[in-house]
């Protein structure tokens, strides 16, 4: 077991590696150095230079992707060229609100999908069925920005159920504002006892998650169906059914046992979904999280901001990879023996 | 041999092929739905200037913002341009796209996978490696962070896109590959002194395409969906080009009292993505049978 988590982190850090270089490839294939980019308008050839230097972008490539390796090591992603923050500092900042949404939907994701998609491989062809997989099918043909703009001409325009955008009545912020222990407001304003704070943190929340969940629900769905069918057509499966052992126990102690690797992986993948479809949801409700961000560094040319950003969701991403990983040693003992 | 006496006329042939044909439709009706729907995105695509009422580029401030009536299918924009038409010409781009990125991925995938797949070892691990990497980053932040490099535009969307997706084209790819290296008629080509390249080129390719085909099918739709989504954040296609997800984009001003203006071409972005989901899960089943059997 030790052996194949040792094997698992060695893979992890190698990928990790291999992410750090395409980020600093990516950096020096810009088509304005980033040292024009930090001066801004007009700069004179000595500014230019002088910048270069500081930046270190007169010294060999090699030496550069050293140093580069070297600062992200000790956690220093760069400054922003725009706020002149650390990059570090900005993310730590949004990381509440990405975090908050993208849990939020992952936890519906799971509770709706995989009943659904197990559902539907047990029940193959009847019509409860043939109406999941027909939402798969067009679920993951909606693009989640028009999902998103009619569930707010719905949900705001007609209906005037809950707001359009933003995660919380700016005037909570301004006048009583609450401490931000977390950056969960769910919870911060729970711990602080601000009800209607929590209030407004649950209606802003709604929409955001509602898209996010919708758009990823139906892959989840048709993964899940397609493993169970899969499972489903196993020997031991026929063997259980033909010792006449009740059918629910069949699917849900025998079958579902064996599916819990595989939908580990699924629920690992879907957070991957979850992060991309962020990137769009934050986008279009003005949600004030990594996403969002990511896309206005990017307008605003702010490449430190950009690279840092991508570095740490993509890290997220493996970390929770590797968790996946190590949590099959939980759910099959076969594994810890070999 | 004589291969008139065995054969059937063509007439029996063709007959065949008409019976067959029947049953398949039957078999897989949305397959045939989603080629149909396909088909006719398709054809408005190629014939968009003869069927478009209007110019797709004509502002006419006097007719902004109209509903959907007679004279203006989709209504038009804040700029009075008659979005049925936008929609037509939007054809054209997002088909273009999903082609010309799925037909990159797989020209940089496969001989990858290829390479990797019948040298094996150490070219193997290497190449696979490096693959897995662009698969580390999650679903669309590769394609922003390229684009974010390159500079947002319609083609540097596609670049990155097709740079992003190639992986699991040089993974199937291999995996064909590793299946078809052992058969016979490989070892029997070595041995009569056929190089390595024309090995693959003549004989180990044909042979590993049914599932990049099947693949190629599937990501055409998923692509279509990513550039547009690209495009909506203002990092993809850019003014005068017509655009499904940009149309939307500049329809975020005023959707709420104008729904018209996003939802059309938003329904377009659906509909496509849709046809070609059903088609490509119909020719899975079809050409991959291990699939066909569980589904």
């Amino acid at each position: 077991m030790l052996k194949y988590v040792t094997q698992r982190l060695i893979m992890m850090i190698g990928i990790l590696f291999g992410v750090l270089t395409i980020a600093f490839i990516l950096g020096r294939i810009l088509p304005n150095s980033p040292a024009t980019l930090m001066l801004g308008d007009r700069p004179t050839a000595e500014q230019v230079a002088k910048a270069e230097e500081e930046l270190g972008l007169n010294k060999p490539l090699l030496v550069q992707y050293a140093l580069y390796m070297g600062q992200i090591v000790r956690g220093n992603f760069g400054q922003s060229l725009r706020t002149h923050q650390p990059v570090l500092v900005e993310i730590r900042n949004r990381m509440g609100a990405t975090i908050e949404l993208t849990t939020l939907a992952i936890i519906i994701v799971v509770l709706v999908g995989i009943p659904l998609g197990v559902l539907s491989a047990v029940r193959q062809n009847s019509w409860v069925d043939n109406l999941v997989r027909a939402g798969a099918v067009g679920g993951v043909a909606i693009p989640a920005f028009i999902l998103a703009m009619v569930l707010q001409i719905i949900f705001y325009g007609e209906l005037n159920w809950f707001p359009i955008q933003g995660r919380i009545d700016s005037n909570i912020l301004l006048d009583d504002p609450f401490a931000q222990v977390t950056g969960l407001f769910l919870i911060d304003t729970v711990l602080a006892g601000e009800w209607s704070a929590l209030k407004s943190a649950v209606s802003h929340l709604f929409l955001p998650t509602l898209t996010l969940s919708i758009v990823t629900l139906a892959t989840v769905t048709r993964i899940t169906r397609n493993m169970m069918v899969e499972v489903l057509g196993e020997e031991f499966v026929r063997t259980a059914f033909a010792y006449g052992i009740a059918p629910h126990r069949i699917y849900f102690s025998y079958a579902l046992k064996a599916t819990l690797i595989p939908m580990l992986t699924v629920i690992g993948l879907t957070y991957g979904y979850l992060l991309g479809g962020a990137v769009v949801v934050e986008f279009v409700f003005d949600w004030p999280g990594l996403g969002g961000f990511l896309v206005f560094s990017i307008v605003q040319n702010d490449f430190p901001a950009v690279l840092g950003t991508t570095l740490f969701l993509s890290g997220t991403y493996l970390l929770i990879n590797l968790i996946v990983d190590l949590l099959y040693f939980v759910v099959d003992p076969r594994l810890r023996t070999q | 041999m004589n291969g008139a006496v065995t054969s059937p006329s063509t007439a029996e042939i063709h007959a065949g092929w008409a019976l067959r044909t029947r049953a398949f439709a039957s078999e897989n009706k949305l397959f045939m739905a989603g080629g149909l729907i396909f088909l006719i995105i398709l054809l408005a695509a190629f014939f968009a200037e003869w069927i478009a009422p209007y110019s797709p580029t004509k502002i006419a401030f006097a007719q902004k913002l109209q509903p959907p009536s007679l004279d203006h299918f989709m209504g038009t924009d804040k700029f009075g341009r008659d979005i049925f038409s936008r929609v037509l010409y939007g054809a054209q781009t997002s088909l273009a796209i999903g082609a010309l990125v799925t037909l990159g991925a797989i020209l940089i995938g496969s001989p990858i996978g290829l390479i990797a797949g019948y040298f094996g070892g150490k070219v193997d691990t290497a190449l696979m490696r490096v693959s897995d990497v662009f698969l580390a980053f999650p679903p669309l932040l590769l394609p922003i962070s390229i684009v974010a490099a390159m500079g947002p535009g319609l083609v540097n969307a596609m670049i990155a896109l097709a740079i992003s997706w190639f992986p699991w084209y040089a993974r199937i790819m291999r995996g064909a590959v590793l299946r078809v290296r052992k058969e016979p008629y490989i070892d029997a080509a070595r041995a009569m002194g056929v190089g390595p390249t024309k090995i693959m080129m003549r004989h180990v390719t044909p042979n590993s395409l049914t599932p990049i085909i099947v693949q190629g099918s599937m990501d055409f739709g998923f692509t279509i969906l990513a550039a547009a989504s690209l495009s909506f954040i203002g990092l993809g296609a850019r003014p005068p080009t017509i655009e499904w997800g940009l149309m939307a984009a500049t329809a975020r001003t005023q959707f709420l009292e104008h729904w018209w203006t996003a939802l059309c071409p938003g329904f377009a972005i659906f509909l496509t993505v849709l046809a070609v989901n059903l088609v490509g899960d119909g020719l899975r089943d079809v050409l991959d049978p291990k699939h066909g059997t569980t589904e």
